[in-house]
């Protein structure tokens, strides 16, 4: 609460001189929605590539809703975020908008109206993007099918429910220098790192926020919050028990799991859904600069033998007959001395993984765990949870499992009522 | 341990890490709960804990103390039969019938918690159980019944 207060003054007393610093930004002439023809097929074609790239689906799409209509609630420590519908439907969407006003909302999160943007959309990294690339998605989203639909009203909680605070906060935070390739690394390495710190804002998730809700610039890819979920380390601190490779991280994103590594869950899952549509080229660049800046690990230490506590009948009845298993995915479990999640810093993707399971979803073909909310207690799945760290040595702390458990549980309730 | 099956308490001396389809159809002899695969992606062996559908093959015995279980034999008698095994009698929901038994308790749990399910609701609830020999179709329409026989008897009930 403390730090919410303080972020409150700290953007108030900004907001002021930002407003005069930063000015308001002018409307940008609504346009009449252009037309299909007006674009060229090579465009729409590169730019459902880009799409694909920024997984622009995941946050602009409702679960079951239509493509780019959005709505879908962001959660932040500020309070929800419903997420624009950015399909051409003139009234609701961005129909009116004009490339150069869809350009100047990707690099300076400014609406056509002169509005000014929440960061939950990611311009801090599309500011990097080119103006070709702009150009394309443009024509990709300019000729989806128009769908009218409002999202709800933001629900913020005072003062951030004040839009001219965003412009403060850029003024603190958003920086809006181009890409720069280095001219030392390899072309692959460039082109990764211009899609990762771009289009595909991979750090939006992966790198940790300070308390006003901006990346911590110094810490890239130190592990931060997905939603309810935690986004793991992709710099040395990575918790992954077997290290990396380009490749393995390649088939990771080409298809939401890897053999040495396990599954894409939760918001990594839609962002492998989205990845579907993106070019071999690109996964393979994004894969060689993310690699590049991983660790190199010792490989996992053997299982210890552990004294029998309440978690281990719970493994040995429910865990055991996938995880145990020799196979491995996708076939099989992972073997629990490679899972990242027993191994992260928090427990919290571990809770949500027994709790809610891998559910089966409708059109995607993906492993299939079942969760154990319904026969598991809290207390029985903290047993869990503090067996499998023991038992495949997984070297944290033991707090934050109650809070992680209880968080899972209130999830799970609330997905299964619409389930 | 004592475990609450069918309202009944059940004394069973097993390993806590049993999983309860093993002590169901070992131990109590109710044999309605079938073994598919064994990994909790079938749900033949589909019962109730506390009124939701589990997989009884991967929950073991240690975490069910205290909870209720509910197993296919509780909903009817062959000469008796409830409201869903009665309406997957009527449209013929089944080929081989392995998974039945499974469909029947994930339907179960189903109604329990909603009596006037939509299609979708009832596709979404549905989904994690297998049929092979793709009766999926009459299954719907089973569920669908027994749900508007399930929702007039809460009516007459008032």
């Amino acid at each position: 609460m403390r730090y919410v207060v303080l972020a409150a003054a700290v953007l108030v007393f900004l907001g002021a001189g930002g407003l005069v610093w930063l000015g308001w930004y002018s409307a940008i002439a609504p346009i009449q929605p252009p037309a299909r023809a007006s674009f060229p097929p090579a465009a729409i074609a590169q730019g459902a590539e880009l799409a694909a790239l920024g997984t622009c689906m995941s946050c602009h799409t409702t679960p079951g809703g239509a493509p780019f209509a959005g709505g879908r609630a962001v959660q932040t420590p500020f309070g929800t975020i419903y997420t624009s519908n950015i399909t051409p439907d003139p009234a609701t969407g961005i129909g009116t908008w004009s490339e150069a006003a869809f350009r100047r909302a990707m690099r300076a999160g400014v609406g056509r109206s002169g509005r000014q943007l929440y960061p939950a959309f990611p311009y801090d990294h599309f500011t990097k993007i080119s103006a070709a690339d702009d150009a394309d998605l443009y024509a990709y989203l300019m000729t989806r099918p128009p769908v009218r639909a409002t999202a709800p009203p933001n629900d913020l909680s005072f003062p951030f429910d004040y839009r001219f605070l965003i412009s403060a906060w850029k003024l603190l935070f958003l920086r809006t220098a181009p890409f720069h390739p280095e001219p030392a690394e390899s072309m692959q390495w460039n082109r990764g790192a211009y899609l990762v710190q771009g289009l595909a804002h991979c750090g939006a998730c992966h790198t940790p926020r300070n308390f006003l809700g901006a990346e911590e610039s110094g810490d890239a890819f130190a592990g931060g919050d997905a939603e309810d979920w935690y986004a793991y380390a992709l710099n040395k601190a990575s918790p992954a028990p077997v290290a990396w490779t380009a490749d393995g991280l390649y088939h990771y994103l080409r298809h939401g799991w890897q053999v040495q590594h396990g599954d894409a869950l939760g918001p990594m899952r839609e962002v492998t859904d989205d990845l579907a549509g993106a070019p071999d080229d690109d996964l393979h660049a994004i894969a060689t600069y993310i690699a590049a800046g991983l660790g190199k690990h010792a490989p996992p230490g053997p299982q210890v033998a552990t004294k029998a506590g309440p978690g281990e009948a719970l493994y040995r009845g429910a865990c055991a007959v996938c995880h145990g298993d020799s196979h491995g995915p996708p076939f099989a479990g992972i073997d629990l001395a490679r899972s990242s999640a027993l191994r992260a810093p928090t427990p919290t993707n571990l809770a949500n993984i027994i709790t809610d399971g891998i559910p089966a979803t409708g059109e995607t073909r993906e492993p299939i765990m079942p969760g154990f909310g319904a026969v598991l207690t809290a207390r029985q799945t903290r047993d869990l949870i503090a067996y499998l760290r023991t038992r495949f040595d997984a070297p944290h702390p033991r707090d934050g499992i109650e809070d992680a458990v209880k968080a899972a549980r209130a999830n799970t309730a609330q997905l299964e009522a619409t389930r | 341990m004592i475990l609450n099956v069918n309202g009944r308490q059940e004394t069973v001396d097993v390993d806590p890490d049993t999983p309860l389809l093993y002590v169901l159809r070992g131990e109590l002899g109710l044999n309605g709960a079938k073994y598919g695969c064994g990994l909790g992606q079938c749900g033949a062996c589909t019962v109730l804990v506390e009124n939701r559908a589990v997989f009884s093959c991967v929950t073991p015995v240690v975490a069910l103390e205290g909870k209720r279980i509910v197993t296919l034999e509780s909903l009817g008698s062959p000469e008796n039969p409830g409201p869903l095994q009665h309406a997957f009698i009527e449209e013929q929901a089944a080929q081989c019938g392995y998974c039945t038994a499974g469909m029947i308790m994930r339907a179960e749990g189903l109604l329990r918690r909603n009596n006037q399910p939509s299609d979708a609701e009832i596709r979404a609830a549905m989904q994690p159980n297998l049929c092979r020999c793709g009766t999926q179709v009459r299954i719907l329409r089973a569920v669908r019944r027994a749900a508007a026989v399930v929702r007039t008897q809460a009516e007459a009930h008032g």
